[in-house]
């Protein structure tokens, strides 16, 4: 064999190898990415029922309710819109009234936000970063001290 | 006045590192000894400097001096001295004290221990090195000084977030600076080689024991990471496809296709310019990890920092240093001659198969971590690209990569036997065959790929074993002649054989763990029970205790199998006053062998009930334990006589030490 189609290999199946990566890339690209959408954005319904999305604001103040069998309801707000958010699980330790997160789930045809994950702030100046982006577009933010950033998640599987 | 002969000696370590940058290079110009020499003497000074300025930062936490604001935000008087001493990292301006302080480490050992090196190519490789280390003191004296002052001095400190207030966090910071930075060196020998257009196997051999103590650390400090999230963060999981995580992963995968494409280059003098390039890339992207973690630019399990013009700065550094060595590399890189010839099955070509994989992974992970960011820059639109991206590309291009691993040790350099090495291996593949069918008989159809994984980690187990056993040929020879043959291979046979291994049992604990894992989430009342996995869990009732600088509420439980008491376990939440109340999750965990009950606390309920969240693992702490094997067997490597001498000793020295 020549040394010009030892190279041919070479470069054909590295080719063939990155050609595999990026089908594999594009496919699950398509399929496994997730928007970040506001309590407004979800109101419009920019996202269809059943896509799933996430969704991030405020938990509004005195709207939690924990049901039985470890249910928790409540309302994420980013001082526009509120949107009702059920969950079945363990919420994060610093998920409060007032404070902000990220539910990732999908809505449900009755308007209702069914959230399989829900990520809470994990310190006292912390926001997500896509919440204090709409709450800045809503105009209810307010610049505070250097924020110390620690998101901790919660799953319901 | 601590902090400021702290802050006095990072600058000087700044003047000596320009000084450093600049004269080697011309002294390897124009062929000036004292001049090359000179970066020997710098790079041991800017490591006594920059570590001066670390002891004085680690001073003032001991002693809890809040005039200084670093230590006002981060540290506490009623912290327990270890937290005192890992908060000094546990921060933005620690942390990048520790980065240079590990950059500078590696300089000096170059200077102190290369003396067998090429006048040139040490000058070269230290200047090389100072670049670097000036870019990251400008950026630390300019951004983040950790040695700025408070006007009025506080009386109390506002405490490490509790959530770092871990011993598993003391340890991995460091190993993961040590595999990030260690990797530096390479680059510096990549790009000196490339300033002098001259590149041979001795190159090879002098990177590869550098990129492999990198590479160790990386490892473990990977796998430390992984474990504290699993036991911190309360919900079990041990690798979330976090960017941060990513950020780790990627000069990971880098680095190990680095190690294996360096043994080629060693061997048969070919690959140079690949090589080359694959040392570039592979620092390029702790860099780039640098960047992610420092910059702010995720939200995510543990970025500790906003800042725009800190983000602007790294960012410019990563240009500089990523754009720099990537056009010296495309003007330079013709230069180099071509290596060794070899045909499409051999050693070589499984290596370049090895490498061709890793560097594939690799490059998803980059596209699935900063896509989300680039799209965001460019449209607007905010996503998040979670596990099942990462497992849909990463999955299918690591299992062909997998198949592959028992083959290449076997296969012959130049010229291999395909056929032959398939024969030598029919063990290894019975091995997993009965493996897979013993799973399927086991656990039954439900989980499709579960067999094929427990398959593939014994066939790479029982291929490593193969590789030794055919090494000492096992089937023909006497005890006391194997024994011999076991004691003469070289150390690096064993540490490959150690580390392929070590692959398997990762990804049997990885296998087990997610397919076989049972998960509840239940509400409990006292002396209710609940079980999982043939263990009984009684939740005998809540105990309030006092720590150092926290408040504990437990949960004591008895734990049965079969009616038997086999262990207590005491989940718990700590509330830190000191930081408002914020609270941490303490989960418990009962370790069987290698598999593991986790059990960890949610919210109390109003009716007198608290939620629980329990987990079986079966055989997770494998996945560990392979981790940590994987870093022995490159320590095992390390240590081959090879490695070690690097290049052939003056003769007089080699008369002085017979026994070697």
């Amino acid at each position: 064999m020549t040394r010009k189609q030892r190279r041919l290999i070479l470069i054909g199946s590295s080719l063939g190898v990155l050609a595999f990566a990026v089908a594999l890339i594009l496919g699950s690209l398509r399929d496994s990415i997730v928007f970040f959408n506001s309590p407004t954005d979800i109101a419009d319904s920019k996202a269809p029922p059943g896509k799933r999305v996430r969704l991030g604001g405020m938990v509004k103040v005195g709207s939690v309710e924990r049901g039985d069998n470890l249910q928790v309801r409540f309302q994420v707000t980013d001082g526009n819109r509120d949107i009702p958010v059920s969950y079945h699980g363990i919420v994060p330790d610093l998920f409060r009234e007032g404070q902000g997160v990220v539910a990732e789930g999908h809505i449900e045809p009755g308007g209702t936000f069914l959230a399989e994950t829900v990520l809470a702030k994990h310190d006292e100046n912390y926001m997500p970063r896509e919440v204090v982006e709409t709450l800045k577009k809503q105009g209810h933010w307010q610049e505070t001290a250097a924020p110390n950033t620690i998101a901790v998640k919660a799953s319901a599987k | 006045m601590i902090a400021e002969l702290g802050h006095y000696a990072l600058v000087l370590a700044l003047a000596l590192a320009l000084i450093q940058s600049t004269s080697p290079v011309i002294g390897a110009r124009k062929g000036d000894f004292a001049l090359m020499k000179l970066a020997d003497s710098t790079a041991l000074a800017q490591f006594g400097f920059v570590a001066l300025s670390f002891a004085a930062l680690t001073a003032c936490y001991v002693m809890s001096d809040f005039s200084v604001a670093n230590v006002y935000e981060n540290s506490h008087t009623q912290m327990p001295l270890i937290y005192k001493f890992t908060s000094v990292w546990g921060n933005h301006e620690g942390s990048m004290l520790l980065w240079v302080l590990i950059l500078s480490l590696f300089g000096a050992l170059v200077a102190a221990f290369g003396s067998n090196l090429p006048a040139t190519l040490k000058a070269n490789v230290l200047a090389v090195q100072s670049w670097v280390a000036s870019a990251f003191y400008l950026f630390i004296l300019f951004t983040s000084n950790p040695f700025r002052r408070l006007a009025e001095v506080p009386a109390e400190g506002r405490d490490l977030n509790p959530i770092l207030q871990d011993f598993g966090l003391a340890v991995h910071p460091p190993m993961l600076y040590l595999g990030y930075v260690g990797f530096s060196i390479a680059f510096s020998f990549a790009v000196a080689a490339l300033i002098e257009g001259r590149i041979d196997a001795a190159w090879a051999r002098w990177v590869r024991p550098w990129t492999l103590l990198a590479w160790m650390c990386l490892t473990v400090g990977i796998a430390m990471g992984s474990y504290w999230a699993y036991y911190e963060l309360g919900w079990g999981g041990w690798w979330f496809w976090d960017p941060v995580e990513n950020a780790s992963l990627m000069p990971w995968l880098a680095g190990t296709a680095l190690l294996h494409s360096a043994v080629v280059m060693e061997k048969r003098n070919a690959l140079k310019v690949w090589t080359i390039l694959l040392a570039i890339l592979t620092f390029s992207l702790s860099l780039i990890g640098t960047f992610l973690v420092r910059s702010g630019v995720l939200t995510s399990v543990h970025t500790f920092s906003t800042d725009p013009a800190r983000g602007l700065f790294i960012l410019l550094i990563l240009c500089v240093f990523i754009g720099g060595s990537l056009a010296l590399f495309a003007w330079r890189a013709p230069l180099l001659k071509q290596g060794g010839l070899f045909a499409p099955i051999s050693r070589e070509s499984a290596l370049v198969f090895n490498n061709l994989f890793l560097a594939t992974a690799c490059a998803t992970v980059f596209v699935g971590t900063l896509y989300p960011l680039v799209l965001e820059a460019l449209t607007g639109d905010k996503i998040s690209v979670g596990a099942p991206f990462f497992n849909l590309t990463f999955g299918p291009l690591f299992v062909p990569l997998l198949i592959a691993v028992p083959f290449g040790p076997l296969l012959a350099w130049k010229r291999g036997d395909l056929y032959g090495v398939a024969q030598r291996l029919l063990a290894a593949f019975a091995v997993a065959m009965v493996g897979l069918a013993a799973t399927f008989a086991f656990a039954g159809v439900k989980a499709v790929f579960a067999p094929f994984g427990v398959g593939l980690a014994l066939f790479v187990m029982a291929g490593a074993v193969t590789d030794i056993a055919e090494r000492v040929d096992l089937r023909s020879l006497s005890p006391e002649t194997i024994g011999r043959r076991a004691a003469g291979l070289p150390r690096s046979a064993w540490g490959t054989a150690v580390a392929h291994f070590a692959l398997g049992i990762t990804l049997l604990g990885i296998v087990s763990a997610s397919t076989w894992g049972s998960e509840r989430i239940v509400a409990l009342k006292p002396s209710q029970t609940v079980s999982i996995s043939g263990y009984d869990l009684s939740f005998d009732g809540m105990v309030v205790r006092d720590g150092s600088n926290y408040r504990e509420t437990a949960a004591h439980f008895t734990v049965r199998k079969a009616g038997a008491v086999i262990g207590i376990m005491e989940p718990s939440k700590r509330t830190f006053p000191s930081r408002d109340g914020m609270s941490t999750t303490e989960a418990a965990l009962l370790t069987r062998g290698v598999s593991q009950v986790y059990l960890s606390l949610g919210d109390n309920n109003a009716d007198g009930s608290i939620a629980v969240r329990l987990y079986h693992k079966p055989l997770v702490l494998m996945i560990w334990l392979g981790a940590v094997v994987m870093a022995l067997g490159g320590a095992l490597s390390l240590s081959d006589r090879r490695l070690r001498i690097g290049a052939p000793k003056p003769a007089a020295r080699l008369l002085a030490q017979p026994a070697e």
